[in-house]
C-alpha cells in the first residue's frame, strides 16, 4: 500500500503532445508506470507512440477517463490554460489531478480551490515535482511516477516523503535510498501560495497508511503551513518525523524563487518553522544533508525500524 | 512587481479610489509645468523608489526626508530639485539606497484622521482579505502586535465577490460619520475590483485619511502584482521600472535564470529553488556567506550555465563559486561540460566547488576530472559547502 497512488494507479496525462508532457510521459512509460491515455483537445483519436507504447489521444478528460478507465492525471498544460485543465478533472469525477505546471497566476488557483470544495477530486500542485509509489522492480521500476521526478533514484519502502520543492526532494530520497531505506510514496505539493493539498493532508494520509512506517516532511519559508501540519504531528501522529525548513538565509521580502517562498511576517521566517518543529517532537536536519540521518535519529528514538 | 505610488495613484483614478491630485516629474525642466497643474497652497514633494520609510529617510548628500511637505510652489521646486537624482537611504534601502529619478507633487489636504486599508491574499483560507485598522499612518506590524483589537479583517469568497455587509462592516467598525462611511464604502468596493481585475498580489493604503468634507482619501499607495498574470495585463507591464531592479537580475531573467543577489562572497549556481534556498543556508551553516540565489531550473542548458557564470562574476564581491545540481533527469554530463566550457570562457580564477549528483553523474565527473582545470569536486552537498567556505575564507588555491 501507499498513499493516494499505487503502483497499479490508471493515469492519463494532459498535455502529452507538448514537449514537456511528452517527455515526461516517455520517461513514466520507461518506469513502468500505468499510463493509459493523452489529453490535447483538437488531436483526439491520434496516438501517443513510445517504444512498443501506444497511448491513445483524447480531446476531452472525460472522454480518456471513460474509454481507459484512467482515475489520476497529470497536467503539463501551460500556465494560462492550466486552471480549465484542473477543472475539466474535477468535472470528469477523476480521484486525483497532478498539476506540474509552473506559473499559473494566483487568482485562477484561488478560484479553483474554491470550486473543488465539496468535490471529490483532489488537486496535488501546482508548480510541483508530483508523487512516486516506488515499484518493486530494479530501481524501483514497476512504480507509478506522476511529474517530472527521477524514478530511478526511489526504492520502494517504507518512509513517506511530502515536500514543497523538487530538486530537496530528491535530495531527500537519494540519501534514503543510499542508506537502503525505502519509500513508501513521495508527494511534492509544490511551491506556491495557493495549492491543491497541503503537508497536513499528506501527513494524515502518511499517519493512517499502516505502510508508511516514518515520515519526513520538507519546508520552506513563506505561510503557516508546515507549522499547522507540525502542530498536527505533536497531537496525533505517533511515527517518527524528520523535517528540514529552506530559507534561513533568505532576505525578507523576497520571493526565493516559488511564488510561495517569500518571508512576510515573523511567523514565516525559517527559525521560527524550525522552532515549531522542535517543540512537536519533530527530529529537525541541521543542514540538507542531515535528512536521513535526521530521520534515522527519530526512528531510533522512537524504536522504529526503517529498513 | 512594484510600481510607483504616481503610478499606483493613476491606476486608482482609473477605478475610482479617490486621491488627490498629483503629477510626476523626471526632470528639472519639468518641474515648473508639472507645479503650475496644482493649485496654490501646500504642496506635498515625494520621492518615487520602490522602498517604504522614504518620510524618515535621509539622502546620501545629508538632505534629510524623502517626502517634504512644502508651504509654497518655489519650496516644492527647491525641494524636488535636491530629491532628484541624489540617493535616499531608508529603512529599506540597505545603505546604498536608491538613486530617486522621479519626484511625485502632490496638494496638502488637512487631515482629521488617518486608518490603514489593504487588500491581499490569505495563504490559509486561499481568499483575498482586506485588513482595516483605525490606526494608520504608523507601521501596522506594530499595530498587530500592540492592539490587535484595533485591526479589522474580512475574507472574500472568491464565487461571490466582495458582499455589501462586508463594506458596511468594515466602515461601522472604522467609526466613519455619516457622510464619511458612504465615501469610504465606494472607495473600499472600487478598490477591490482592481484588486481582483488588475490581478494584484497587494494593494495597501497608508494612511487613508479623512479630510475636509468628509471625504476619504488615499494619501499613500503601495501596489504590487502577481508576476504569474502579467501576461494578461500590457498596461502594467508598461509600468515596469528597470531602474528599480538590479541589474543582473534583469540579465538573469532574459535567460529563465532566477537570481538574486545578496551581501555575501560565495556565489551559488544550483537547480531547482528549494535547493538553492538551501545551498545558501548550509554554506552559512559552514561559516561562509552566500552572494546569491540562483536558480538555473530543472533543465538548465549549457548556454544558460555559461550565462550564469557571467552573471555570478558580475559581482565583484564574489571570491568563490559553488556550483549544486542534484539531476533528477537533467543529466550530470551537460550540465559538466557547461561549467567546464564556461570556466574556459570566462577565465575563472577563483575557487569552484562542484557538487554533481544524480542522472549520468560518473560522466559528469570524469568530464570534470579530465578538463584539466582546477575544480574541486564534493561528495554531498555539506562535504562541498565546508569545502569552498574553506576555500573562500582561507584565500587558499583550489585544491
Amino acid at each position: 500500500m501507499a498513499i493516494l497512488i499505487t503502483p497499479e494507479t490508471k493515469i492519463l496525462v494532459q498535455g502529452i503532445t507538448g514537449d514537456f508532457g511528452g517527455r515526461h510521459a516517455k520517461l513514466s512509460l520507461d518506469y513502468g508506470t500505468k499510463v493509459v491515455a493523452g489529453v490535447t483537445p483538437g488531436k483526439g483519436g491520434q496516438v501517443f507512440e513510445h517504444g512498443s507504447h501506444k497511448v491513445p489521444i483524447f480531446n476531452t478528460v472525460a472522454e480518456a477517463a471513460k474509454a481507459t478507465g484512467a482515475t489520476v492525471s497529470a497536467i503539463f498544460v501551460p500556465p494560462p490554460f492550466a486552471a480549465d485543465a484542473i477543472l475539466e478533472c474535477v468535472d470528469a469525477g477523476l480521484d486525483l489531478a497532478v498539476a506540474i505546471t509552473e506559473g499559473i497566476p494566483v487568482k485562477d488557483m484561488v478560484r479553483v480551490k474554491r470550486v473543488m470544495q465539496g468535490k471529490k477530486t483532489r488537486l496535488v500542485g501546482p508548480n510541483c515535482p508530483g508523487m512516486v509509489c516506488p515499484g518493486a522492480g530494479k530501481d524501483s521500476h514497476g512504480g507509478c511516477r506522476i511529474g517530472i521526478a527521477p524514478g530511478y533514484i526511489n526504492k520502494k519502502g517504507h518512509v513517506g516523503v511530502v515536500s514543497r520543492s523538487g530538486t530537496l526532494t530528491y535530495e531527500a530520497v537519494f540519501q534514503l535510498t543510499t542508506k537502503g531505506i525505502g519509500q513508501s510514496t513521495t508527494v511534492g505539493i509544490g511551491g506556491d501560495p495557493v495549492n491543491g493539498t497541503s503537508h497536513l493532508d499528506v501527513i494524515k494520509l502518511f499517519n493512517e497508511d499502516p505502510d508508511t512506517h516514518a515520515i519526513i516532511m520538507i519546508g520552506e519559508i513563506g505561510g503557516n503551513a508546515e507549522v499547522e501540519a507540525a502542530r498536527w504531528i505533536k497531537a496525533h501522529c505517533k511515527k517518527p518525523v524528520a523535517g528540514f525548513i529552506a530559507g534561513a538565509t533568505a532576505p525578507a521580502g523576497r520571493r526565493m524563487g516559488h511564488a510561495g517562498a517569500i518571508v512576510g511576517g515573523a511567523e514565516d521566517t525559517a527559525a521560527a518553522k524550525i522552532k515549531v518543529f522542535q517543540e512537536c517532537g519533530i527530529e529537525v536536519a541541521v543542514t540538507p544533508s542531515d535528512m536521513a540521518d535526521a530521520l534515522i535519529r527519530s526512528a531510533k528514538a522512537k524504536g522504529v525500524k526503517l529498513s | 512587481m512594484n510600481i510607483h505610488e504616481y503610478q499606483a495613484k493613476t491606476l486608482f483614478e482609473k477605478f475610482g479610489v479617490y486621491t488627490s491630485k498629483g503629477v510626476a516629474v523626471k526632470s528639472m525642466d519639468e518641474i515648473d509645468s508639472a507645479l503650475a497643474k496644482l493649485p496654490d497652497g501646500v504642496i506635498v514633494v515625494k520621492s518615487q523608489i520602490h522602498a517604504g520609510g522614504r518620510g524618515k529617510g535621509t539622502f546620501t548628500d545629508g538632505f534629510k526626508g524623502g517626502v517634504k511637505v512644502c508651504k509654497s510652489k518655489a519650496d516644492a521646486k527647491f525641494t524636488a530639485g535636491k530629491m532628484l537624482g541624489n540617493t535616499l537611504v531608508t529603512v529599506q534601502t540597505g545603505p546604498a539606497g536608491r538613486k530617486v529619478q522621479t519626484v511625485f507633487f502632490t496638494t496638502g489636504v488637512n487631515i482629521k484622521k488617518e486608518y490603514y486599508l489593504a487588500i491581499l491574499l490569505d495563504r490559509v483560507s486561499s481568499r483575498p482579505v482586506i485588513v482595516a485598522s483605525t490606526e494608520g499612518g504608523v507601521e501596522i506590524e506594530k499595530v498587530a502586535h500592540e492592539t490587535p483589537e484595533r485591526i479589522f479583517k474580512v475574507f472574500i469568497d472568491p464565487a461571490y465577490g466582495l458582499a455589501e455587509y462586508q463594506v458596511r462592516q468594515l466602515i461601522f467598525q472604522l467609526g466613519f460619520n455619516p457622510t464619511e462611511q458612504k465615501n469610504a464604502a465606494k472607495l473600499i468596493r472600487n478598490l477591490y475590483t482592481m484588486f481582483w481585475e488588475t490581478d494584484a498580489s497587494m494593494v495597501e493604503i497608508n494612511p487613508l485619511v479623512t479630510i475636509e468634507g468628509d471625504l476619504v482619501e488615499a494619501l499613500d499607495a503601495k501596489v504590487s502584482f502577481d508576476d504569474n498574470a502579467l501576461f494578461r495585463h500590457s498596461d502594467i507591464v508598461a509600468l515596469r521600472d528597470l531602474n528599480e531592479e538590479d541589474s543582473k537580475e534583469i540579465e538573469a531573467s532574459k535567460f529563465n535564470l532566477n537570481y538574486i543577489a545578496l551581501d555575501g562572497n560565495i556565489a551559488c549556481l544550483v537547480n531547482g529553488a528549494g535547493l538553492a534556498m538551501s545551498t545558501m543556508d548550509i554554506i552559512k551553516h559552514f561559516g561562509g556567506n552566500p552572494a546569491n540565489f540562483l536558480d538555473v531550473g530543472g533543465g538548465a542548458s549549457k548556454d544558460q550555465v555559461v550565462a550564469a557564470f557571467k552573471i555570478i562574476l558580475g559581482d565583484p564581491n564574489v571570491k568563490g563559486i559553488f556550483v549544486n545540481i542534484f539531476g533528477g533527469i537533467m543529466d550530470c554530463n551537460v550540465i559538466a561540460c557547461g561549467i567546464v566550457e564556461a570556466v574556459k570562457e570566462v577565465g575563472l580564477k577563483l575557487p569552484l566547488v562542484v557538487r554533481l549528483e544524480g542522472n549520468n553523474v560518473v560522466a559528469g565527473k570524469k568530464t570534470l576530472a579530465d578538463s584539466g582545470l582546477t575544480i574541486t569536486s564534493g561528495d554531498s552537498m555539506a562535504d562541498a559547502a565546508q569545502k569552498i567556505v574553506h576555500l573562500v575564507n582561507n584565500h587558499a588555491t583550489p585544491l
